[in-house]
């Protein structure tokens, strides 16, 4: 039976403790209903229809036979569409519905089908009849740029643009200091190319979408990490006011960034309205790798540098090859090729990144957000540098490295660590400096990751009669564990157990907004909306007390459940709540808010609330027969701030780091000549598995509560995969003498670097 | 459309006659059928385990069963680890105490691997538990935590639990699940 008078919340359920997970009983159990396990009897199933192949001319869609199968309901084209065909996007709205007179891209679906199973969609899709003409197509960066490539987007979705006869849908610049003069100066300068592959960020939940007519208005039901900014596009789709619209989003089964915004669920919206029934849209993995996946990077690097090491100059460029639309690609590039310079303090910088359209699937947010891509180049090249010099690679970084209130990028956010004590710990866990094993060598990278730029979230807390508490916060749980972090912040501030609390998320009729779950942004923004709710109920019950008691209401304290008294003696909560709430009993209520508005005159429309910093040492060893790497020690350690909870802030740091792994040393797309990915799906695109793990894997964190967040916290999830790919790459180097520059680093490719370089070799 | 056919399987001990097309595979009929949505579909291909259960004692992929091959057989998904008073599998405890449950879409999958491997060997070593999982993805990594619990049931330090699952979660309506903490002590 569940006690009628809570016990206090122990040390374990508070701040600092590692509590069970809230929520992981559902998730051991299988009663965690993600959004295809949701019952819905009488919903129609969906299925899209795309061709095989990337561009094409759409000349003719015939559904006759599609819809001769019984129990076929609809197939839904452009044409069916309010026209012109409704275009959407969190940055530029250039994404129509469904394909408009061609497709972009392999799997740009060019119509929907609706029928009463599953089943029966897939095979009324697969007779839809496409008669269409494959168009010429740009897949690379070269292709895109060269001068007579065709056009992904016709200039008319770019009235006034320069570069609207182009692929470029845009040129981020960031420059300081005199980069000439720099150079002029400097003793050894190291040039170098580098290439990122397209990868995908395959959470193992595929994408789901599910739409209903729902009285007066509509209900949505998405994987969606931002159910706040689907609710308002939906709404303006289908023109209905917001309250009209409620969006339900079930904890997502893994989102690292793919299912930020929206994809398909405006097509299962308008079929859903044709039909007046509910249309549930389940992916399958090979269709959701054709929906989201990281941008791939082309990278040129120039860096100078002093004899003694400083970095005089970095000069950078990067194109980043993003898709047919633009989604939120165009944000990573610039947000993510921003603090490219790295967490050097350096005079002179200049970046240039572009974002260049292709025939390809849009790329999309993806954990680490545009840096990982840059930092591949930008630290391998200092690696280089310190080559050159004859540096050690950890003291050439120490002696750049920015320190706190450094002001590294100008007008931005200053160092906000003591990010040497991250980089000393990461050497002495990982042994720098100790002698390797023959054919063993070490790597080290340090990272940052811009955090959040603007942000506005509300959460509403609710102290209920009997000291239990329900927090309402828009964030989206898709693993990172917000759930639980939330609960410890009410349980600190309220002293309820953990299991008394109560946190309600991923129903915008219900939640109050919240912007968006994105850039390791919740236990900061979201953290400090509930913990605003928590002090005004304490505020609420320090003037209970008073009242109570007849003591100045600002000698009251109240803290972690305890009232304190003027006179030196306490109250728990509930002997100031209950008799403060009276005969009639209720609740305290409370509504808490974090907003950190917008600057236009900053680059990014704000300077970022933290930074994300990471140092990554890695040892590994090569096996010269076969080119398979193994990663013998991986270290990572990352400036949190203060761990709320340190046992997820270790899955969330190693689970960044396997990630990392994965497009270092396995994950790419291949595609064949007409665009088509060929290694769609888990057979032919592998991520690391239990076999593919680090030997040893040591992931430490700084506290120093010197973040903007809940008791010092800074956002963590994303570092991890910072570094891991030039890391990796330089203890390849250590280890064989050969220096790798594209990724990732497969058996053949390091085999086929090996072999060119063997007659040099011992 | 093809003839269904009616076949006979024992699900987490509970004898069922089904009717199923024949090519329908054994996780449609768990998860459309059976509303035994524990089981997760994700690759389709047997790739990534999502969809493991036991089949008389051995792990399987239901996603490359075909329900009809599964006549006759006895099945366990995840649904059947808890007891039947609702207290959690030592397995189940473990990967709660030991924080192996991230997004926790692989769960199901991985503990029925996990369950597999220990009925057919209860003390693995490290290896022969990384080994037994290989089938198993899990993109958030708590590999490290995974094989933690593991480990700590064959330590023998994670017996039945005393946590109890809360009442099957879901009514008909799906979306802002409030958490159930309201266990015992």
């Amino acid at each position: 039976m569940s006690p009628t008078v809570a016990t206090p919340a122990t040390s374990v359920d508070r701040i600092g403790g590692s509590p069970n997970r809230v929520g992981g009983i559902g998730r051991v159990t299988g009663a965690q209903e993600y959004l295809a396990d949701l019952p819905a009897a009488d919903a129609l199933h969906a299925k899209l229809v795309t061709l095989d192949c990337a561009r094409a001319r759409i000349i003719a869609i015939d559904a006759t036979e599609a819809l001769a199968l019984p129990g076929v309901r609809l197939v839904m084209t452009a044409d069916d569409l309010p026209q012109p065909v409704p275009r959407f996007g969190p940055q530029r709205e250039d994404r129509p519905v469904l394909a408009v007179g061609e497709t972009k891209y392999h799997g740009d679906p060019v119509a929907i089908v609706v029928a009463d199973t599953r089943e029966l969609a897939e095979r009324a899709a697969a007779l839809v009849q496409v008669e269409h003409e494959v168009l010429p197509a740009v897949f690379t960066v070269a292709d895109a740029r060269a001068a007579d490539a065709p056009l992904v987007q016709d200039p008319s979705l770019r009235p006034g643009d320069p570069l609207a006869g182009t692929n470029v849908l845009k040129e981020h610049i960031v420059a300081w200091g005199d980069l000439d003069a720099a150079a002029a100066r400097a003793e050894v300068i190291v040039e170098q190319r580098y290439t990122f592959p397209m990868v995908t960020q395959f959470a193992i939940e595929p994408h789901a979408f599910m739409a209903a007519p729902d009285g007066d208005g509509l209900a949505v039901w998405s994987t969606i990490q931002h159910p706040n900014w689907l609710q308002r596009l939906i709404a303006g789709l289908v023109k209905l006011p917001l309250s009209k619209v409620r969006v339900y989003a079930p904890d997502p089964g893994g989102g690292f960034g793919g299912k930020q915004h929206a994809k398909y669920e405006p097509a299962v919206v308008f079929a859903a309205l044709r039909l007046g029934r509910p249309v549930r849209l389940v992916l399958t993995l090979e269709e959701t790798f054709q929906a989201v996946r990281r941008a791939a990077c082309e990278s040129r690097v120039r860096t100078g540098f002093a004899r003694d090491g400083r970095i005089v100059f970095q000069d950078i460029e990067a194109d980043y090859l993003i898709g047919a639309y633009t989604d939120i690609a165009d944000r990573v590039v610039g947000k993510g090729s921003y603090p490219a310079a790295g967490p050097y303090n350096v005079e002179a910088v200049r970046i240039v990144a572009r974002s260049v359209l292709s025939h390809t699937v849009p790329s999309t947010a993806f954990r680490g957000f545009g840096n990982p891509q840059v930092n591949w180049a930008v630290e391998s090249t200092l690696d280089e540098g310190a080559l050159a010099l004859d540096m050690d690679r950890l003291e050439i970084r120490l002696r750049n490295l920015a320190r706190r209130g450094d002001r590294f990028i100008p007008f931005d956010t200053p160092c906000d660590g003591d990010w040497a004590e991250s980089v000393r710990l990461a050497a002495e866990r990982a042994g720098w400096g100790s002698p390797l094993p023959q054919g063993h060598g070490r790597g080290i990278a340090l990272g940052i990751k811009s955090g959040p730029t603007t942000g506005l979230s509300y959460s509403i807390v609710r102290l209920l009669l009997d000291g239990s508490v329900v927090v309402y916060a828009g964030t989206s749980d898709m693993g990172q564990g917000a759930r639980t972090v939330l609960a410890q912040i009410a349980a600190q501030e309220l002293g309820a157990p953990l299991d008394w609390v109560t946190v309600v998320m991923g129903d915008t009729a219900i939640v109050p907004y919240d912007q968006q779950t994105s850039a390791s942004r919740s236990t900061v923004l979201m953290g400090n909306a509930v913990l605003d709710a928590c002090r005004r109920i304490q505020a609420q019950l320090a003037a209970m007390a008073a009242r109570l008691h007849g003591v100045p209401e600002a000698d009251v304290v109240v803290d972690a459940g305890v009232v304190r008294l003027p006179d030196g003696t306490t109250r728990t909560l509930l002997e100031v709540l209950v008799p403060g709430l009276g005969r009639l009993g209720g609740e305290i209520t409370a509504v808490g808010e974090t907003r950190k508005d917008a600057h236009a005159d900053h680059p990014l429309g704000g300077a970022p609330a933290f930074f994300e910093f990471n140092c990554t040492v890695i040892e590994a060893e090569v096996d010269r027969e076969t080119g398979d790497i193994t990663i013998d020690r991986h270290v990572t350690v990352s400036d949190v701030g203060k761990a709320l909870n340190p046992l997820q802030v270790r899955m969330q740091d190693e689970g960044a780091a396997i990630m990392g792994l994965g497009h270092t040393l396995m994950e790419h797309y291949i595609f064949d000549e007409v665009g088509r990915i060929r290694n769609l799906g888990a057979i032919d695109y592998r991520i690391p598995t239990s076999m593919d793990l680090p030997r040893e894997l040591h992931s430490e964190h700084v506290e120093n509560a010197d973040g903007p967040g809940p008791y010092g916290s800074k956002g963590m999830s994303e570092g991890a995969l910072l570094c891991v790919a030039p890391a990796v790459a330089a203890a390849v180097r250590e280890a064989t003498g050969v220096s790798i520059r594209d990724l990732p680093l497969t058996p053949e490719r390091v085999w086929h670097a090996l072999q060119d370089r063997s007659p040099d070799q011992p | 459309m093809a003839t269904a056919i009616r076949i006979e399987l024992t699900v987490n001990g509970v004898v069922r006659a089904i009717d199923v097309l024949p090519h329908h595979t054994l996780l449609e009929v768990l998860r459309d059928d059976l509303a035994l949505t524990g089981t997760k579909e994700c690759c389709l291909v047997g790739e990534c385990g999502a969809c493991t259960v036991i089949m008389d004692g051995r792990s399987i992929d239901a996603c490359l069963v075909l329900a009809v091959e599964a006549a006759g057989t006895s099945i366990r998904t995840v649904e059947g680890l808890a007891g039947a008073d609702g207290r959690l599998s030592p397995l189940q405890a473990a990967f709660l105490d030991r924080g192996a449950v991230q997004c926790g879409f692989c769960i199901p999958g991985q503990l029925m691997s996990a369950q597999a491997l220990l009925e057919d060997n209860p003390h693995p070593s490290h290896g022969e538990i990384e080994e037994g999982l290989a089938g198993n993805l899990c993109r958030c990594a708590c590999y490290e935590q995974i094989f933690e619990a593991v480990q700590a049931v064959v330590d023998g330090e994670s017996a039945a639990s005393t946590v109890r699952a809360p009442h099957a979660a879901g009514g008909a309506h799906a979306g802002a699940r409030s958490v159930a903490q309201g266990l015992d002590q």
